[in-house]
Order: C-alpha cells, then structure tokens, then sequence
C-alpha cells in the first residue's frame, strides 16, 4: 500500500529526514517510535503533504501512485488521513458542516455522488456510536474550547466518517488521560479491516497497550534504527531510548 | 514569487460576475448640476411644487457644503458637473401591472437571478426593482395592499401618499445632514417607500433590486420605511452594477422611522461593481442610512453584507429615541485588490435603558484598506444605556490594511459601554488542516471566511444568507494569506 524509499527531508536548511525505507501492507498496523526531535512528526508531516517540509531525496508509493508528486488536499482524497496531534480550531464552523464539506470533496474526487442531508446524518450517527463522541461537541465550532481529550475524539470521529485506506495518527496519546486514552484506541480498533492499515507515531509504549502493532520500527536522527515486532516496545519502555542511541553510536 | 503572492494573482484574474449592461433606451438629463437640472427630475417626476422647494433648499445648501476629507479613503476629486443625474430607462407606457413592463427589463433581472414574475417565486419575497434611476416594477402588491400595507416606488408614493411622504421625508436623515445626503435629497431620482400600519406584521420579506446600468450616471434613491406603533417588517435590499473603466456615483439615502413597539430589519447585499484588479473604475458607494427609534421599546436591526465598490463610504446608524428602544449593527465588510471601506454605525442612545449591539467583521485581502469607525454616543438623559460593540479584522495577504476608529461618548455615569476588538489572519495551519480533509484552498477560505461571518449571516434572512455566502467565497477566491 504504501512503499517509502530513501527518503531525505529538510526543513528550511535543516536536514530532518535521513534515508526512511518503509513498506505498509494493507491490514497492518505500524508503530513509529523515537526519542524527541527523531523526525517522528516530520515523517507524518512529509507523508501529508505539509508544505514547510522539502523532499530532497528518495521516494513514496501509495496504492501504485506517486505520492510526493500529489498535492496535500489529493493525498487526503486518495485516502490518507493524519490525526493531528494538535489540531486546528477553526471558529465558526462545526465539525458537522467540516465533515460534510468534507466528504463531499472527496467523493466527488472519487466520482460519486455528494450525500444529501439525510444520508449523511445517518452516516454521522453511526460514526458516533462507534467512536463514543457526544453529539453536542460536533455541533459546536471546530475544535474551539475543546479539551486535549475531545479534540483528538473528534479526529477519530473525522477518521471514521472519512474511511481513510492509511491513517496515520501522530501523537494521539499526548495529553489523554487513561480513560480518554482508551475510548481514542478503541476507536481506532473498531476502524481497523484487513483492507486498511495504520500508523501509530507515539513517543510511549503506553498507547501500544491498546492499539496492538505488528511492526514497531524505531526512529532514530531520521533514520529507521531497529525494526521488531511490538516486544521492541516494550523493551524500549524497560530500557529507555538512551540504549538504542548507545547501540546506534557503537554500530 | 511567494505563495501568498501567488494566489492573490490568480484571484486578480477573478472577473466581476454582473459586469454587463443591456442596451435599455434611456431618457436622461443633459451631464451636469444646477438649478435647472433640479426642476428637470422634479418636472420628469411631476412632483408636486413643495417637493420641488425641499429638493431646491436642499440644492442651495449643498452649494455652500464641503465634501467631506475624513474618512480613511483616498480617490480623485469628483467632478459634479461630469454626471448625468437622471436616467430612465425608456418605456413607452407607465406600467400598471407587470405585464406592460418592458420584457427587456425583466430580462434585465432575470438575469440577476431576480425573478418579477410573481408566481414564479417559490418564496414570499415582495421585491421593488429599480434600474438606474426610476423603479420599474413592484411585486406583490395588492395581497400587501390587503394588510394595508404600503410597498411602492418613491415616485408612486410622491402621487399616491402625499401626506406620508411629506411627514416624514427628511425626518431622520434631514436634507443638509450632510455633503451626500444633501446631493441625494437634491436629485434623489426614485427608491421605495413602505409604510407598516398599527399592529401589523408583514407577512413576507420586502425587498429592493438596485441596479445601475446606463454610463457615466450617478445613482440617488432613497428608501423611506414607516413602521407604525407595535409593526414589523424586515427588507431587504441588493444592489449591482455593470463593469465600466469610469467610476460611478452611487450616493443614497435610507431613512427609517420606528414607532413604538415597531421592529423594523433592514439587510443589505452590496455588491456594486468593485473596479478591476488595477483599481480601474467601479463604484462610489457614499450612502447615508439611519435609522430612528422614536418610540418606546422600539427596535431597529442593521446587518450589511458590503464585498462590491471601489469605496464604500457608509455608516448605517440608529437613534435611539425611545426608552427601552434597541439598535443592532451586523456587518461583514470584504475588500480585495485596491478596495476601500470605510464603514461602521453611529449608536446615538438618548432613551432610558437604551441598548444597542455592534458586531462588525472586517476582511481585507489584496492591496485593500479596510476601515471601521463606529461612533457610541450615551446622551445626559439615557439612563442605564447599555452597549456592546465586538470589531474584528481579518487580514489575508500582507498588503493590505485593516483599521479601527472606534469613538465611544458617554455623559451619563449609569451607562454600560463594552468595546472587544480582534485582528487574525487565516492560518496556514488552518488551510493544512482543511487540505488534509480533501477540502481544496478555494473551498477552505470560504469555509474560514464563512465561519468567522457566521455571526452577521445568520441575522439575514434565510434566502440572502445562501447568496451572502456565495458572494463572500466568490469575492475572496484565492486569496490566502
């Protein structure tokens, strides 16, 4: 599904992203794990299409296309989906009206039709149900006033009634307490099929408790350092991140 | 060429969507202001001999006036005697009915999406047209008629209401008010009037269709709303020009007269003619608009949606007579390229317990100067008044300007004045944040802009807010800062 190649990104002159070599396969669910300032958020970043960001090198296939070549509002079309770890409020406009500007940009993009009203509440009705989101904050201005906890619901709720083919979820844990923390990875669970794939950017193994990965690959100075099934994790909780980078140091 | 530069360059290539003009057969005064030419509309309209002296006083006084240097606009001195002060469109007969209008016209505002055809309008909107100088038809007048109410052209309210017109014509906006509004109550060529007797609500919305069409005109109506004791009605009012390289005068004059109990809403879509990208031609919107609570628990509602003009030069405002009596100012003023607003309200409160609202929401895109000034004035006498006015700017781009002149006057130690002021801008997080959604950058500036409006547009009636919104999206395509 996805297939990124040597990819080298910078920031400004920065140099953040220093040759990644990935494969995601549909039904797979990807960790990616590093100390801070590792490039975890830029790889998101650069996967959708963030402008500050510059590719200088390598390359990345999604469902056969070329992704880098792909303007940010395609990528989205195409089926990727990023949760912010911060989200934007945008005052005035609810997640309602968001969602169905939203959607209908994409299905016409795909060449279907634009939902009417009534289906479309019957699909957000759903998607409430699933993701345990209270209806009253979908009606409110996006993300405005919102809790840590409420605005990273609501971008599994926007994931839900997107049903994105990739979704990449950056820093979703940060600032969730345990309960919030589980409804979010509950969310994410009941959205997983074998046609779909995910990846989890996570500074904690915390969040791998509840969202079960069949990869962790560690990020290290942009550079995928260690790849491992989800013991990796945990033995990076026991161990900390300062044993890879001694063990990066010495190779 | 930076990002930002770069979408506002393409929105340049953005074309006025009403820029046409049709070939009507005018009949027009000869270019020119004097005397005579006064006698001439007055004459062309057979008004009656004491409208002809409050027309003249009001020229004489014009005469010693100046035009007015402060507000936060700059424009090439307007020579008066290059303006033709009266056209009409041609027509052979003076119709009765909508059939004898000319077919032409109504093409005229089909084209404008406004249909004069009665039982083709789904809702019940009464709508008055007037083209260039003189009101060509009115809708649904005789089931008004049932009500008593009175919803016609100025001219026709000159010969059929005399009584009214005479009483209250001038009484708020007085004919040497001021430089514009003594030019408009000088050659004020046609407009609507609308008288709302005692205890009635108007079941539907009234509304007006301003369009200029004939060139090197100026335009000079006037509206005069009566709400009588315990009355409502809300109006509408729309307005487009043709493009033309020249700019054109548009200087009129809204009076509003509320008794006690009355409410009376007044929206505005202003979307005259705006100029090119270079700041070539469009036009000069000098308006004076005011409102008067005269009676007790009156209640007068601005909201203005302003994207058109080269300069917009308006300050719809509210005397706030009455004890109890309220008044509301909604606007949404847009500017791109070389645009200039200089627009907000004067809320005059003289009444006891007097209250009144100011929202105003400024967009500047372009190379655009956005103004507003907004003036709160408690007189002695108004205990307990009370005010709020929020002034918001949003900037998009970062060359043009966003200002506010709020004055606040306050001579009762009772009063309650809030002022709250913002400036933004859109964010690139915020665009991201809607592109990553699959919502492309036209439709995530409209979405922002609309959102931050939201306020203002959802005090338009519902079939004017859908338009507003358009016309908010359409007038800012591209434009990303």
């Amino acid at each position: 599904m996805l297939r990124i190649k040597n990819l080298h990104a910078r920031v400004e002159e920065k140099q953040i992203l220093n040759g990644i070599n990935l494969e995601v396969k549909p039904g797979e669910v990807h960790a990616i794990m590093g100390p801070n300032g590792s490039g975890k958020s830029t790889l998101a970043s650069v996967l959708a299409g963030r402008e500050d960001f510059e590719v200088t090198e390598g390359t990345v296939e999604f469902l056969g296309k070329d992704l880098l070549e792909m303007e940010p509002e395609d990528r989205a079309r195409e089926g990727i989906f990023l949760a912010f770890q911060y989200p934007v409020e945008i005052p005035g406009v609810s997640t309602v009206n968001f969602m169905k500007t939203a959607l209908n940009k994409i299905r016409e993009y795909r060449g279907q039709d634009t939902l009417d009203a009534v289906s479309f509440l019957t699909l957000m009705k759903e998607k409430i149900k699933l993701v345990e989101i209270d209806p009253s904050l979908l009606s409110r201005s996006l993300n405005e006033g919102f809790s840590g906890g409420e605005k990273k619901r609501n971008e599994i709720f926007q994931m839900a009634m997107l049903e994105p083919k990739l979704a990449i979820l950056d820093e979703t844990d940060s600032g969730l307490d345990i309960d919030a923390l589980r409804i979010v990875a509950n969310g994410v669970n009941k959205l997983r099929t074998k046609d779909n794939a995910t990846i989890v950017v996570t500074h904690y193994q915390r969040l791998l408790e509840y969202i079960v990965p069949d990869y962790v690959h560690v990020l290290y100075k942009g550079k995928i350092v260690k790849s491992g099934s989800k013991e990796l994790a945990l033995e990076l909780e026991e161990k900390g991140y300062d044993w890879i980078k001694s063990e990066v140091e010495v190779a | 060429m930076s990002k930002d530069n770069q979408v506002l360059e393409e929105f340049t290539s953005k074309e006025y969507e009403h820029g046409w003009t049709v070939n009507l057969e005018a009949d027009s005064a000869p270019k020119g202001l004097n005397e005579d030419i006064v006698r001439f509309i007055s004459a062309k309209k057979n008004e009656p001999e004491w409208l002809l002296e409050w027309r003249l006083k009001a020229y004489r006084h014009w005469t010693t006036m100046k035009e007015p240097r402060w507000p936060n606009v700059t424009y090439p001195a307007i020579n008066y005697q290059d303006i033709i002060y009266y056209s009409a469109p041609k027509q052979k007969v003076q119709p009765k009915s909508l059939e004898d209008v000319d077919p032409e016209l109504i093409k005229t505002f089909e084209k404008l999406g406004i249909s004069l055809t009665e039982q083709k309008r789904l809702t019940g909107v009464a709508v008055d047209a007037v083209i260039d100088s003189v009101s060509v038809a009115t809708t649904f007048k005789e089931k008004l008629g049932e009500l008593g109410i009175i919803f016609c052209s100025f001219s026709e309210a000159v010969r059929e209401h005399p009584e009214l017109v005479k009483k209250y014509l001038g009484s708020v906006v007085p004919p040497n008010d001021n430089y514009f509004a003594a030019l408009n109550s000088a050659v004020f060529s046609d407009g609507s009037f609308c008288y709302i007797p005692k205890g009635v609500k108007c079941p539907m919305e009234l509304s007006t269709y301003f369009r200029i069409n004939a060139a090197n005109t100026g335009q000079f109506e006037r509206t005069l709303i009566v709400a009588e004791e315990a009355s409502y009605v809300s109006y509408l009012e729309g307005c487009t020009a043709p493009m033309r390289d020249e700019n054109q005068l548009h200087a009129a004059v809204v009076e509003l007269y509320a008794m006690k109990d009355a409410e009376i809403k007044y929206s505005t879509v202003q979307n005259w003619y705006p100029g090119d990208k270079n700041g070539k031609g469009g036009i000069y919107n000098f308006v004076t608009k005011r409102g008067l609570c005269a009676g007790d628990h009156s209640k007068i509602s601005w909201t203005q949606v302003e994207t058109g003009s080269a300069i917009t030069w308006k300050y719809p405002s509210c005397i706030l007579k009455g004890d109890y009596s309220s008044g509301e100012f909604y606007s949404v003023a847009v500017t791109n390229n070389f645009q200039q607003a200089d627009t907000g309200t004067k809320m005059i409160h003289i009444g006891k317990n007097s209250k009144s609202r100011v929202v105003s929401k400024g967009i500047s895109a372009g190379k655009s100067q956005n103004s507003y000034r907004g003036q709160v004035h408690i007189l002695k006498r108004a205990e307990n008044a009370r005010n709020f006015s929020q002034c918001d700017s949003l900037l998009m781009g970062d060359q043009c300007g966003a200002h506010t002149f709020p004055y606040i006057d306050v001579e009762n130690k009772s009063a309650h004045v809030e002022h709250e002021a913002t400036t933004s801008k859109i964010g690139e997080d915020q665009i991201f944040y809607c592109l990553q959604r699959g919502i492309d950058e036209e439709a995530a500036v409209a979405l922002i802009v609309n959102g931050y409006a939201k306020e203002v547009l959802k005090q338009l009636p519902m079939e004017f807010a859908v338009e507003a919104q358009k016309l908010l999206a359409l007038t800012l395509e591209g434009s990303v800062g």
